[in-house]
């Protein structure tokens, strides 16, 4: 008999299954993010016109206590010295120009406020959308006669992280409208949802349909991307945006695309959509 | 340096024994649904117990501790909630219909459910390189799994 009920249960499943896997979730904590007992992060926001979920949530709030609280505390937050470094870079001349990024856009703490908070941005130069990384490598050669970054080399992470640190507690929000964004964003959501690999697994099984579960002892967040570059714990040093997505699709069993691919920009647009409303931590503590 | 050569190849045996089809077993496009259930035995024989409840939580081989909760491993740390709890998963599946569970999940649920198939060549996209046309798991696996989820009564 149970077994009948177990199958008439599975035919159920067929219509009820995308309704149970969002509605049981273990809740994430639910506490404030505030830094250094001054700056209100937005850490939950009403999720932007469109969103699969009704709320969006940092991974802040899905982190153990101990790695919360370093986040609240700069003094404690090791990645505040990859930011300290991203200071000391800006500063340096460096190329046949004799410049420095500080030579042209002075004190980052006026220049670079907000700057964060809306990138990726539109390239008319390369059509294409160019975040962070990108925008400093294009500095970097055409404006300093310095070469270009090689993905996550020399000052790299330090100076993204030190860029998007000014726009600390402030929402993100992207301009969809400017150039071609849109159409990168449509590319972005088709790759969140593709199921890639051996596993046969999407960014949206994980990150959407199971977010607030336990992965063996990953409790799982929305994939949120507003604390990038993030210090983890586990690797003891700040991780970029592009590494992780590499990340998390080779743990599906698949090839993955090279970091700046259109496919990981096409990600990189969608996912920063999708947080829509959420502070910038950068630099986030993440397990 | 013939040492090394011969311990090299007893390393390659170990792995093809994993990832291809021996003569025996039925190869993952040839298992027969037949609706819920695969009735015969991917390798022809009963699968072993023990094995299988090292491949569950093997976060190489099974890896079902990632995503089932199971009180027989309660020596285990981390048990993930993805899916069901496995505790009594006998009761509520027959042998046949497990193993169908097992090849591929999709057969069973729905086409969106998470578990991976284990003995299936319907994959997602960009498998990696060393691994098209491989199965997660070997049908002697799949057998171990089956008959050590009988025992969860
Ligand atoms: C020779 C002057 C010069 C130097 C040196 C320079 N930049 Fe720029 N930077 C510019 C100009 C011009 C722009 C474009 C401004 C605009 O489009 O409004 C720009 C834009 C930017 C932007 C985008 C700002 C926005 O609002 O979207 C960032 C970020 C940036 N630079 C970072 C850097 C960094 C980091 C360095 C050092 C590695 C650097 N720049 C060095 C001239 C310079
Ligand atoms: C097998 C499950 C799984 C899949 C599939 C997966 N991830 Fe993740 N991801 C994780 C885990 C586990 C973590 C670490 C815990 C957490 O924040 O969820 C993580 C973390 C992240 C983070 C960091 C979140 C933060 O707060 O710093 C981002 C961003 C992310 N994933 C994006 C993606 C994207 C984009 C995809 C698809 C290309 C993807 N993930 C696919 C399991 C997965
Ligand atoms: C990525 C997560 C994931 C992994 C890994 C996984 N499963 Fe599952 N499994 C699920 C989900 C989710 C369900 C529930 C069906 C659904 O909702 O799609 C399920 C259902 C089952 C069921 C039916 C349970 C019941 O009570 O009705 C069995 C049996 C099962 N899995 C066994 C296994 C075994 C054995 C392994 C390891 C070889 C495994 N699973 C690996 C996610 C997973």
């Amino acid at each position: 008999m149970k077994k009948h009920v177990q199958q008439l249960g599975v035919a159920i499943g067929v219509i009820g299954l995308s309704f149970a896997s969002t509605s049981i979730v273990a809740e994430p904590v639910d506490d404030k993010l505030i830094i250094d007992d001054e700056i209100e992060m937005i850490s939950r926001a009403k999720a932007p016109e469109g969103h699969p979920l009704p709320e969006v949530i940092s991974g802040w709030h899905y982190r153990t206590p101990e790695t919360r609280a370093i986040e609240t505390d700069t003094f404690q937050n090791p990645g505040m010295l990859g930011v300290e470094q991203g200071e000391e870079i800006w500063n340096t001349v460096e190329g046949s120009e004799g410049k420095s990024c500080a030579s042209c856009h002075d004190d980052a703490a006026t220049s670079m406020k907000g700057v964060g908070a809306a990138y990726p941005k539109w390239d008319e130069d390369s059509s294409k959308p160019i975040n962070i990384e990108g925008r400093i490598n294009k500095c970097r050669v055409e404006n300093m006669g310095a070469e270009a970054y090689k993905f996550d080399k020399g000052g790299q992470k330090p100076l993204t992280a030190y860029i998007k640190h000014q726009s600390l507690g402030m929402p993100v929000e992207l301009d969809l409208s400017q150039g071609e964004m849109q159409s990168w964003w449509d590319q972005g959501k088709e790759t969140y949802y593709k199921r890639t690999g051996q596993l046969n697994l999407s960014c949206a099984s994980c990150h959407e349909q199971n977010n607030g579960k336990y992965i063996r002892a990953d409790h799982l967040s929305q994939g949120n991307v507003n604390g990038f570059p993030t210090y983890r714990l586990k690797q003891n040093k700040l991780i970029s945006l592009h590494n992780r997505f590499r990340g998390c699709i080779r743990d599906t069993r698949a090839e993955f695309p090279a970091a700046f691919s259109d496919t990981l920009m096409g990600l990189e647009v969608y996912t920063t959509w999708r947080g829509t409303g959420l502070s910038v931590e950068t630099p986030a503590v993440r397990q | 340096m013939k040492t090394i050569t011969n311990a090299l190849s007893l390393v390659c045996v170990g792995l093809l024994a994993s990832t291809t089809v021996l003569a025996a077993d039925v190869a993952p496009n040839d298992v027969k649904f037949d609706g819920l259930s695969v009735n015969e035995s991917l390798t022809g024989a009963a699968g072993d117990p023990d094995s299988g409840r090292k491949i569950f939580s093997n976060r190489k081989q099974g890896n079902c501790l990632a995503c089932h909760a199971n009180s027989d491993m309660n020596d285990q740390l981390f048990h993930g909630e993805v899916g069901p709890s496995l505790d009594g998963v006998a009761g509520r599946w027959q042998e046949p219909q497990l193993r169908t569970i097992l090849v591929n999940a999709k057969a069973v649920f729905t086409e969106q459910t998470v578990m991976p198939g284990f003995y299936t060549l319907e994959v997602g996209a960009d498998v990696r390189e060393d691994l098209i046309g491989k199965t997660i798991l070997s049908a002697q696996q799949v057998e171990d799994l089956v008959a050590y989820l009988m025992t969860l009564k």
